[in-house]
């Protein structure tokens, strides 16, 4: 899955066209983890109608804020670089993000 | 059909992973479900781990990842399911987790913990993940040099508080009790109040949170005056307690008034048997790790020893050809150490059981024997003749 950060974000995301979907994680974050081989597999499988990327909000902090996220997990919906949704909470699941995509696709 | 379990333990925190060692050790066939990928429970998901016993240096997650090498050790079984649907009377036991595989067993220890609960105040939901948290570890990195609030006085909310000091410029911790009163234990006040960073509102509740995009206030109401008023903030943190995790044997099992699981003894066994409830899921006075550790062991060897109870009883009494004569005694009872000497002694053509209620209560209970001796004649299963304290002369009549 593409790894994004402070660099390529603006390419990768913001003046990306179509749907993109950027997995908000740290380290810290167990639930992050937890998710991550879920959002993996959702990236193989939907990966040719949706951009998946991630960003490691290590060093991307000031980054993540400027998207109005500050909670993780955070899973952030942009259609032509706009921010459209936004799933949060540590008790977020697989189905809830999978069904999220769904409506983007 | 699937394989037949001796005991499945639903939930890998620190009380189902206990119940996994003790039981595989004890050569039970054991089967641990667990939602998550990462086996260990809360534990996972906070740093220090201060009162555990002999165990000096090590982190909270460490400590459960430990727990969970020592359970397959002994071969613990472990899977990922969410357990879903039980089936729990009778004697093979089964639990359905939510992909819809079946799994069965001799026994099952309930051990799902404890989940946050939730305020429930305007702005909470809409600002989950934009400054509203749950989880310190989680979250702390993004208030560097910023403010929050922890809602909450019990000993999570304010470990938590003093966590985030590490990394927040102030933590204002908002109290619903009186000036000085606090849940959490006192060597935890006493560190939050030598803190510098950490403030203190007391009588207080937190009634909104607001902001645009981001959190930027805490709306507090004091719970004497009624008043409020506006607190800046950057991420306000909620640490008001839990919630057992019950959903799915919320109709089988009997539950205290908040929804724990009640047990009947330190077997820690429900109303269904052979079905026991360890860790933070159940009534009880302390919610901690070594109690929940505590609690694993208890109900495994309970486990273990209701199996071994119910297949003697099933192989030698229920399933055998011959009549049988259940004696039910105790140690302490001279009369029925009499009735069983003369049982012995007489050239019986019956089959004969020795109970001994003191250590199992479960047959005693099951056959309603409240009073010994009893002797009980049982033909192909079912009960066909019974005699309370029969007196030694009846005993021939009765055979
Ligand atoms: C922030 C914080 C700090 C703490 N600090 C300390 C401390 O310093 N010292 C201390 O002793 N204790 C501390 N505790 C408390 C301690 O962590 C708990 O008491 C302990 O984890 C309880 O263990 P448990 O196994 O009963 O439940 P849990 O740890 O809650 O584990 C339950 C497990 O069951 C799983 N599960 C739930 N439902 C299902 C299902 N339907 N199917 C399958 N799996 C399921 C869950 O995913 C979880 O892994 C702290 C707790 C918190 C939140």
């Amino acid at each position: 899955m593409l790894e994004v950060n402070k660099e390529n974000y603006e390419e990768e995301v913001l003046n990306a066209e179509g749907v993109v979907m950027v997995d908000f994680w740290g380290e810290g974050c167990e639930r992050c983890l937890e998710l991550m081989p879920d959002v993996e597999a959702f990236a193989e499988e939907y990966g040719d109608k949706i951009k998946f990327a991630k960003l490691n909000i290590k060093g991307n902090r000031r980054l993540a804020m400027s998207q109005q996220v500050m909670g993780l997990p955070s899973m952030v919906f942009y259609v032509d670089g706009e921010k459209k949704s936004h799933l949060s909470g540590d008790e977020l699941t697989a189905e809830e993000i999978e069904e999220e995509i769904k409506k983007y696709l | 059909m699937s394989k037949k379990y001796d005991v499945i333990i639903v939930g890998g925190g620190p009380a189902g992973l206990s119940a996994a060692v003790y039981a595989s050790r004890s050569k039970l066939d054991t089967l641990l479900l667990e939602q998550n990928r990462k086996v260990g429970g809360q534990p996972t998901t906070y740093e220090e781990m201060e009162n555990y016993p002999g165990v000096l240096d090590t982190t909270a997650p460490e400590l459960v990842k430990n727990f969970r090498e020592h359970a397959e050790k002994f071969g613990t079984e472990i899977e990922r399911g969410e357990v879903k649907d039980v089936s729990l009377d009778g004697r093979i036991k089964s639990v359905t987790t939510k992909d819809g595989k079946e799994y069965r067993a001799k026994s099952v220890i309930i051990a799902t913990g404890a989940e946050p609960r939730k305020l429930g105040v305007k702005g909470e939901a809409e600002f989950k993940g934009k400054g509203v948290s749950y989880c310190a570890t989680c979250d702390a990195d993004f208030f560097v040099d910023l403010e929050v609030v922890v809602v909450g006085n019990g000993n999570s909310a304010i470990e938590e508080a003093i966590y985030l000091t590490k990394f927040a410029s102030k933590v204002t911790v908002i109290v619903i009790h009186e000036e000085g009163v606090m849940d959490a234990e006192k060597i935890l006040q006493e560190r939050a109040y030598s803190n510098d960073k950490i403030e203190f509102v007391w009588n207080s509740t937190l009634e909104e949170v607001k902001g645009e995009g981001l959190v930027d206030t805490a709306v507090l109401k004091n719970i004497k005056t009624g008043e409020t008023t506006d607190l800046s903030c950057d991420g306000i943190f909620i640490f008001i307690g839990r919630v057992p995790r019950i959903d799915f044997v919320e109709e089988e099992l009997e539950l205290n008034e908040n929804g724990y699981i009640e047990v009947n003894s330190e077997r820690l066994d429900t109303n269904i048997s052979g079905v026991y409830a360890a860790g933070d899921v159940r009534d009880k006075y302390l919610r901690q790790v070594i109690t929940a550790a505590s609690d694993g062991a208890a109900a495994a060897m309970a486990a273990g020893g209701y199996i071994e109870e119910e297949d003697y009883w099933q192989e030698n009494v229920l399933e055998t050809e011959e009549t049988v004569l259940v004696a039910f005694w105790s140690p302490t009872n001279e009369e029925s150490l009499e009735v069983i000497n003369r049982l012995e002694k007489i050239g019986l053509d019956a089959k004969l059981v020795k109970i001994d209620t003191y250590k199992n209560t479960l047959v005693s209970e099951r056959y309603d024997v409240n009073e010994i001796p009893t002797v009980l004649k049982i033909e192909d299963g079912e009960v066909v003749d019974r005699t309370v304290n029969p007196k030694l002369e009846e005993i021939n009549e009765f055979i």
